[in-house]
């Protein structure tokens, strides 16, 4: 299968300016600056084949943005080789953005002040779409996403959920191969969070479009990709299947207990210290939690002793969750692949 | 001749969204109507007392004095753009990134945008307001066609020079981050030195010689003085061409500047 994207080696570093202290210091400012070179995307690797779905997560200042923004064009990396979509982004630009479109959660590509079909019209022309192709592909869009009544307004009289539809829609006005979203469920509430993500995969599938997503939300990446690409301090620290990782990291469980007595910590760790099993105590809440291996076995004879030995409100069995699984690979460091 | 249409389809789609959003805010369209009007009745009145009883001055006559002033200020409502601080603020906002992901060239963009502005302005407030002006003051309206047309084709390069001068400090944002105060003074700078505020030959000989090889008096001053006859068609011509070299020459630091500018771009929030 053709490789879309092509990442080699690729660095972007920045100049980060410190200043000095005092009057003295910010006088010798005007004059010379100290600054560090700080590399926000330090060597990475990575390619992406035709019709996937990737997750690109990461800290806050891990480099997310700054690597779609090299891949899309804006920024010109410091070294590395770029291929995407057959194209090196930066130098053929303007041929180049013609194969892709861009959601950035954070600020619009719409005009302000005029209605969002206006929006459409002038990107329709900007992207060369012809009549029929844009009924033929817009209709369908414009459906999907609800956002037929929403036309006429003015963007500014949007909310934020309605404006973030019409800004998915006008990214996909020329039916683009490859999809970057940086974000695009950033303050959106869980109704419109699902209409867009059942729209993604629905293009996906249809289109073959390939989409590459930045987000915190990790319900997100759990909903639409297969695969995830983990970076922090500009390095990538896992590639691989969701479910790998899942798996993987993902083999404890949690019990939690409320009683209707006062039960102290060290009875219960008592009580099941002939088990593998780690005791917390939220002391708000005065909810209980174990954290134990994923055999049925041993969480059976777990629940069994201590519901035997103190009354029970309430049990609850979870599995650890995506966001866990990501802290504890946070915290721990790189992920050994494989 | 059809591709080169289809080309320019995105462009004169972009005049239009200007237009759209010139009407959507008509507060601003009616106080600059006033501005205008009360910037032209001031320097009508003070050049009115300056020439006190004197026939002529410079080689202007005070009808001609009046006319130019007019003239001026309603050649500037078309020539005039807001393009330096539209993308100082659009790159120290990051928006500049949306500009950069799309298929057409940003510089081209920005000057259709005030070329949209620029022809809104000319058909809904020069126009009308010069109407205004010509049943208030004494002015001497040239009715040769001829005149006209120099003066006309004198205007689309004033707009040209502005705009190339507008984009070039505008471009600076990339170095500088903040260039509030830049703006200010390449804007003062022009007024004056464009021939708005003063005509050229009010100024004294060595500035005049100076300024004879500066791109300012092409924006305001020979498209004024076309339409006041205060230029035979000769010089007229030599004006034009004169303006002509200066777009094409203001093409070049344009070009090497913002070639540099997208290299060592930084895009601000995130």
């Amino acid at each position: 299968m053709e490789h879309i994207i092509q990442v080699e080696n690729l660095r972007k570093e920045f100049k980060a300016y410190s200043s000095r202290t005092g009057l003295k210091g910010a006088f010798r400012d005007l004059l010379t600056r100290n600054y560090k070179v700080v590399p926000a995307v330090n060597d990475i690797n990575f390619s992406v084949k035709k019709g996937e779905m990737v997750g690109y997560i990461g800290e806050n200042g891990a480099g997310k943005s700054t690597t779609i923004k090299m891949l899309t064009g804006i920024l010109t990396p410091t070294s590395g080789e770029i291929t995407v979509n057959g194209m090196n982004p930066h130098k053929e630009r303007e041929r180049f953005v013609q194969t892709i479109g861009v959601v950035f959660g954070q600020r619009s590509q719409l005009w302000w002040d005029i209605a969002v079909q206006e929006s459409f019209r002038l990107l329709k022309k900007v992207y060369k779409v012809s009549d029929e192709q844009y009924d033929d592909h817009m209709n369908h869009v414009i459906r999907t996403l609800d956002i037929e009544p929403l036309l006429d307004r003015p963007v500014r009289k949007l909310s934020l959920g309605q404006r973030m539809r019409c800004e998915l829609a006008a990214a996909l006005i020329h039916n683009p191969p490859l999809l970057f979203l940086d974000e695009p469920t950033i303050g959106l509430d869980v109704l419109v969070k699902l209409k867009i993500r059942e729209f993604l995969k629905e293009i996906n599938e249809k289109y073959h479009t390939t989409i590459l997503l930045t987000t915190h939300d990790l319900s997100d990446i759990e909903a639409l990709c297969e695969r995830v690409i983990m970076l922090d301090e500009g390095k990538v620290i896992y590639d691989g299947a969701l479910r790998e990782l899942k798996e993987k990291w993902g083999d404890r469980k949690e019990l939690q207990f409320q009683f209707l007595e006062t039960v102290t910590i060290t009875a219960i760790r008592n009580l099941t210290n002939s088990f593998p099993v780690d005791w917390e105590l939220d002391e708000k809440e005065r909810v209980f939690t174990a954290t134990l291996e994923d055999r049925d076995e041993l969480i059976s004879q777990v629940i069994a002793k201590v519901v035997a030995a103190f009354k029970i409100k309430d049990v609850k069995i979870n599995e650890t969750s995506t966001e866990e699984i990501i802290r504890n690979i946070y915290e721990k460091g790189a992920v050994e692949v494989g | 001749m059809k591709r080169v249409l289809w080309k320019l389809d995105k462009y004169l789609e972009m005049i239009r969204i200007r237009f759209l959003m010139m009407l959507a805010y008509r507060t601003n369209y009616y106080t600059g109507i006033l501005i205008y009007s009360i910037n032209i009745g001031a320097y009508y009145f003070l050049w009115a007392s300056i020439y006190g009883g004197k026939e002529q001055i410079e080689g202007l006559s005070v009808v001609q004095m009046t006319t130019y002033v007019a003239i001026s200020w309603m050649a500037r409502a078309f020539y005039f753009n807001n393009l330096d601080r539209e993308m100082a603020q659009e790159i120290m906002e990051g928006k500049v990134a949306v500009e950069l992901i799309r298929p057409y060239n940003y510089l081209g963009m920005k000057t259709m945008q005030g070329l949209g502005e620029g022809i809104f302005r000319l058909f809904f407030f020069s126009a009308p307001g010069l109407i205004i002006v010509y049943f208030v003051f004494p002015i001497q309206f040239s009715w040769d066609p001829g005149v006209w047309l120099l003066f006309a084709l004198s205007i689309v390069l004033s707009f040209f020079i502005n705009t190339e001068l507008n984009l070039l400090t505008g471009i600076t944002t990339f170095f500088l981050y903040n260039n509030a105060g830049l703006i200010r003074a390449k804007r003062v700078l022009i007024d004056l030195f464009s021939g708005l505020l003063l005509p050229i030959s009010f100024f004294p000989g060595w500035a005049q010689a100076i300024m004879k090889y500066l791109p300012f008096q092409g924006i305001s001053y020979t498209p004024s003085m076309i339409f006041t006859k205060g230029f035979s068609q000769q010089q007229a011509i030599a004006a034009i061409g004169q303006q002509l070299i200066w777009v094409i020459l203001l093409l070049l630091p344009i070009y090497l500047l913002w070639n540099v500018a997208k290299k060592q771009l930084i895009i601000q929030g995130g």
